[in-house]
């Protein structure tokens, strides 16, 4: 009988130096939901430990960043390869967000036309799956979503633009997200949402957190 | 404005921030008796015109900028006192690329997420969230807690060799992603901070580093860390870097070094020098104690 989820083997961690007062945790290198809550659960136990500064989980690994009076890459790496192997704590569903779009963001042509489907299944295909907030990061409040279904799976626009506007919707590779500032971007623009997602007189500062659920439903403009 | 930065806010996808060199940040300060996070000018490239309302304490530290008062030069990485009316200008860039002013009793800024640095992209901490102009009034955060003693200074072998752009480095996660030649220039050929340089990060001129493998999902990311795109320009991440990305990190500056990288400039040239962490350990402590002679 195959082991029940829970009791699957620890995932062997890889870890990288990187320079002398961080490191990269690597407990895998897939896209794998159970692997990113093997990631956030890790980041949240170093944050208790007294000579780790800060750790901001990935999709697959944690990088942390350690006071280096109080400890040193290998005591630390072997401390995380400990905690680690621990079953992580039942995976609570992090909190759904329901999220309004209008899906007449200026790429929805182009990449209905690239993927040869109707912009009313691209709206139909966006907006079915509850996606999972795997990492919070690269610009403020910005958060990597996913996975997309595969029948949207486009690479990046070859060149990126140099200003996106906030609350457009995008989607690029098995990945989607909402821009929660005016940035440059490289991924296409297929809606737009009011909510707000960067909440600077917040703390934390972002709508979503790491392990977090994220539901879109077509709005009208 | 900067301090030490906001390193808790990366976990939401805030820039770090903080000073681009830590070391002569933290000097300044020293040398005025303020603890070692109040709040500095950072003035890069050139340095503003102050002048005094109130009698205070102040010090320079990090590029030399030409510092003056009332026209004559002043001492460097030391305590001035200026009198009311004082004024403190700088005459132009001799070398580096960031001076830091402090001032005794730490410098009154806006406070956002832990922290009084500046982030220009969530408009938030230091002066509202924006760079200073001319007419900004700078007042004292609170009154000196130490007697306002002048002419305390960090003694000239213990401030960082700034004209030596050896930037010691650790070899980065996916440094296998370079073949034997990638990583022998990587390791040994001159590179350029190109005119794409600013608090974020800088890109590289030189020799091109071509990495192998498929994408990488996107982790978190350090000061220091140099990632390479497609296209394989290197970036060098500095203090407001993006919190997270996908790019290949081939090598990150140890942080005894940062400070120099904190002081280059589009144009100057540099070389990354493998070390070992016990060779960045005792850099990093050499540093340290060069600041516990402030205290």
């Amino acid at each position: 009988m195959p082991p029940p989820p829970s009791t699957r083997p620890a995932p062997r961690v890889r870890i990288h130096p990187l320079g002398d007062t961080a490191l990269l945790a690597e407990l895998g290198t897939r896209l794998d939901t159970a692997l990113n809550t093997r990631a956030i659960a890790l980041a949240a136990a170093l944050k208790k430990r007294r000579d780790v500064r800060q750790a901001v989980a990935g999709y697959t690994g944690v990088t942390v960043h350690f006071d280096p009076d109080q400890t040193t890459p290998d005591g630390l790496g072997a401390a995380i390869k400990r905690l680690a192997a621990k079953r992580p704590p039942m995976a609570e569903p992090g909190r759904l967000h329901r999220i309004p779009v209008v899906y007449e963001g200026p790429d929805l042509e182009e990449v209905a036309a690239r993927l040869r489907l109707s912009p009313a299944r691209i709206v139909e295909l966006h907006s079915r799956p509850i996606y999972r907030v795997f990492l919070v990061g690269f610009v403020p409040g910005w958060a990597y979503l996913g996975p997309l279904p595969e029948e949207l799976e486009l690479p990046r626009r070859h060149v990126p633009r140099t200003q996106v506007p906030a609350g457009s919707v995008a989607i690029a590779a098995r990945q989607t997200g909402i821009y929660p500032l005016p940035t440059p971007g490289g991924w296409h623009l297929i809606g737009r949402t009011s909510v707000k997602l960067f909440l600077p007189d917040s703390d934390p500062p972002c709508l979503f957190r790491a392990g977090d659920r994220v539901k879109f439903f077509a709005a009208k403009s | 404005m900067q301090d030490l930065g906001r390193p808790h806010a990366i976990a939401a996808g805030v820039q770090p921030g903080g000073a681009m060199d830590r070391f002569a940040h933290r000097a300044a300060n020293l040398v005025v008796g303020n603890p070692e996070g109040d709040a500095t000018l950072e003035c890069t490239l050139t340095g503003p015109q102050l002048v005094a309302e109130h009698s205070c304490l102040v010090a320079i530290t990090g590029a030399d900028l030409d510092a003056r008062v009332n026209g004559h030069a002043a001492p460097f990485w030391t305590g001035i006192f200026l009198g009311q009316g004082d004024r403190l200008s700088f005459g132009g860039r001799r070398s580096g690329g960031r001076a830091y002013i402090a001032i005794a009793g730490g410098i009154e800024a806006d406070r956002w997420l832990g922290s009084a640095s500046t982030n220009l992209l969530a408009a938030r901490g230091g002066m509202h969230g924006r760079n200073l102009k001319a007419g900004d009034q700078i007042s004292a955060a609170r009154e000196a807690t130490r007697p306002a003693v002048s002419g305390r200074h960090l003694i000239e072998r213990m401030r960082p060799q700034y004209l030596d752009h050896t930037l010691f480095a650790i070899a980065g996660p996916h440094v296998r992603r370079l073949d034997a030649q990638g990583r022998g220039l990587l390791f040994g050929a001159t590179f350029k901070v190109s005119r794409e340089a600013d608090r974020m990060g800088y890109r590289l001129d030189g020799p091109r580093l071509a990495t192998s493998g498929e994408e990488l999902l996107s982790f978190g990311l350090t000061a220091g860390a140099v990632q390479v795109p497609h296209g394989g320009q290197p970036i060098l991440l500095m203090a407001d870097h993006q919190t997270a990305g996908g790019y290949p990190v081939v090598a990150t500056v140890v942080s005894a070094s940062m400070p120099v990288a904190g002081q280059l400039i589009p144009g100057d040239e540099l070389h990354f020098q493998e070390v070992t962490l016990e060779r960045a350990r005792q850099m990093r402590l050499t540093l340290a104690a060069a600041l516990e002679t402030l205290r």
